[in-house]
């Protein structure tokens, strides 16, 4: 199964929700659309979805043309971020209410939803009402509901976000299982930059109704083709910042380092430079080498890592190193920025090296 | 270390004071005048639960109950629905809404003597541009003052002119309150409107389905202003209500043992009506 979306459009009134789309989104792995609240990934989904009607272009399922297709007509389940269950029908009702819709026979409704709540870990659950479940269990219905229709699409639009962190984690985990060597094409829409890198698959980076890079998800997250993707996919923020370029030397102020490879071969000017934070280290290594001394602005300790926003001439760099680094709010501290990791774009934003 | 005082007693106090004054000294009065016979004269004499047996066991009570029970079901039957239907096809969103929503609470805001002396004008034959209509204009002869069935008619469309409003901003709150994502669903699944409504729409409107049956249901059987306005009770005895007849008893004989009694009644049957629809509604909730 392969949805592919040409040039599809999506316009509210004078707004315009989504520009001009061409993306083809294939079944084995999952699809990752990833972007801020707002870059316009639940209307994508709606589109593909049949709820929302494309303004221009066409989508096609297997190459057949499904754009002027009802939501049920299209085969697709879709399993959202609030948890949506018929709210006085058991789990097994709940489960097996799009089967009933379809007409299928009792004894084969029995045996499908009974596979999927196995998945789902819900047998013991499946005479209960969704409130008498917990959050994690009321979306596994959902999710089960979806697995049972056996569609041709499955669309999951942030559908861990109201989870607590253990549940997120846990579920996670076992989505690719639940979801693999189904045939439908699984697209996961989500705003966490680390939720679309532990998916992996491949990625569309959204941005303002359009998607800015797609491919497979490692590989976009390290070669951005412009500078919005790398913007969207870093969390913490990626580190901007204006360069001068002169023969084979960045200048930032006054810190300067040596270009090598494809970045010292650009003619001379002004460009942009991007490096994600785990680049930019506390400490001297063999790769980080240009130090960047600045106050320490603000401090986070997760339990593996540490990040450190600091100030150096104005301009704000952010830099995460693995393992408890203790930072002291205010302190000139030490960085080291690992030049081979920096990417250069021009003034339009594309990637030049 | 626990220590054991009677200072909450202090707390609880204001809230005692006031339901005493609000609700028990009242109740209280009226058990009183239940159980005795007064002349006049602040001389009373112990008649026990005689008043009682004469209410229970007297024809006009049963007739008076009865018609309150017929008047309260043919409104509910008819504004429930209707409360509902309306509810469904009001807008969710957009420029309609506040017009819908004023429009629909406009018969609320009026004060219920009006009500009555507004229905009583409109629906008179002579003068009423309602009555007027159906008897000089269509030929069907329409009288609420001599006809009973055309009174019963008048009653029962002015209530649900009035109320049926309650029920449809109720059902609205309900419904607004479905997030998008259920309809969604449903489209995906391929849900008729009628499955919607079901499996949807109704379960989400429960609470507030259980609070508009309650509210009406009390309302109605209590109700006394608008049909005393408009009918007074006539023709005859036909429109004669629960609490119509009580006032009648009461004020119009001054029988003030038996309309306490009745009161009482009136009261615990209320009460327990009330009681048993609110328990069997929510019987199977577990939220």
């Amino acid at each position: 199964m392969t949805i592919q979306l040409n040039a599809v459009t999506k316009q509210v009134g004078a707004v315009t929700h989504i520009k001009p789309t061409t993306l083809t989104l294939k079944a084995g792995h999952f699809n990752v659309l990833l972007g801020e609240t707002g870059a316009g990934k639940t209307s994508l989904i709606k589109l593909m979805a049949g709820l929302d009607p494309a303004a221009s272009g066409t989508i096609t399922f297997d190459g057949q043309d499904v754009t002027r297709l009802s939501p049920q007509k299209r085969n697709i389940s879709l399993v959202h971020q609030f948890f949506v269950n018929y709210p006085h029908m058991t789990v097994f009702d709940n489960i097996a209410s799009p089967l009933k819709i379809a007409g299928m026979a009792k004894s084969e409704i029995a045996g499908r939803v009974e596979e999927a709540a196995k998945l789902l870990q819900l047998t013991p659950m499946l005479h209960r009402r969704p409130q008498e479940l917990s959050g994690g269990q009321q979306q596994r219905t959902a999710l089960a509901r979806a697995i049972a229709k056996e569609s041709r699409a499955v669309f999951l639009d942030e559908p861990l976000a109201n989870l607590d962190y253990k549940l997120r984690e846990e579920l996670r985990d076992q989505l690719p299982d639940i979801l693999a060597g189904r045939g439908a094409v699984v697209v996961y829409a989500t705003s966490e930059p680390e939720e679309a890198l532990l998916l992996g698959g491949t990625t569309a980076l959204m941005h303002d109704g359009a998607v800015a890079q797609f491919g497979p998800t490692a590989e976009i997250y390290r070669n951005p083709q412009n500078l919005t993707a790398a913007r969207v996919f870093s969390d913490p923020p990626i580190n901007v910042s204006q360069i001068e370029k002169r023969g084979t030397t960045a200048h930032l102020g006054a810190i300067t380092w040596q270009l090598t490879g494809d970045a010292a071969t650009l003619s001379d000017g002004t460009y942009t430079v991007a490096i994600h934070p785990n680049n930019i280290l506390p400490y001297r290594s063999d790769t980080a080498t240009v130090p960047l001394r600045g106050q320490v602005q603000v401090t986070e300790l997760t339990g593996s890592e540490s990040s450190a926003h600091f100030d150096v001439g104005g301009i704000n760099w952010v830099s995460l190193a693995q393992g408890v680094h203790p930072y002291e709010i205010g302190e000139m501290h030490q960085f080291f920025m690992d030049p081979s990791r920096c990417r250069y774009f021009a003034a339009d934003g594309a990637l030049v090296a | 270390m626990k220590t054991v005082n009677q200072k909450a007693w202090f707390f609880v106090l204001p809230v005692l004071v006031l339901v005493a004054f609000n609700a028990l000294i009242p109740i209280m009065t009226v058990v009183n005048y239940s159980v005795q016979e007064t002349f006049g004269d602040n001389l009373f004499f112990w008649q026990g639960l005689d008043w009682f047996q004469q209410i229970l066991q007297s024809d006009r009570f049963h007739a008076a109950l009865g018609r309150q029970f017929l008047f309260t079901g043919l409104i509910l039957a008819i504004e429930i629905p209707l409360g509902i239907i309306i509810a469904l096809s009001m807008p969710r969103k957009g420029f309609w809404v506040p017009v819908c929503l004023v429009t629909m609470a406009l018969p609320m805001l009026i004060p219920w003597n009006v009500v009555g002396s507004m229905w009583n004008i409109f629906t008179l034959p002579d003068i009423g541009l309602l009555g007027y209509f159906l008897n000089h204009t269509l030929g069907i002869p329409y009288d609420m003052t001599q006809n009973p069935v055309a009174a019963w008619i008048t009653v029962i469309v002015m209530d649900v002119w009035h109320w049926t409003s309650l029920v449809v901003l109720l059902c609205y709150a309900g419904l607004v309150s479905i997030p998008d994502a259920y309809y969604q669903a449903a489209k995906i699944d391929g849900a008729s409107n009628w499955s919607v409504f079901r499996y949807i729409q109704l379960p989400k409107m429960k609470t507030v389905l259980t609070i508009a049956v309650l509210l009406r249901f009390m309302d109605s059987f209590n109700i006394y202003t608008e049909p005393f306005t408009l009918t007074g009770g006539g023709p005859g005895n036909s429109t004669t209500l629960l609490s119509i007849d009580l006032v009648k008893i009461a004020l119009g004989q001054f029988d003030l043992g038996p309309a306490a009694a009745m009161s009482l009644i009136y009261f615990a049957i209320t009460l327990l009506v009330s009681w048993v629809f609110y328990t069997l509604m929510t019987k199977n909730d577990n939220t």
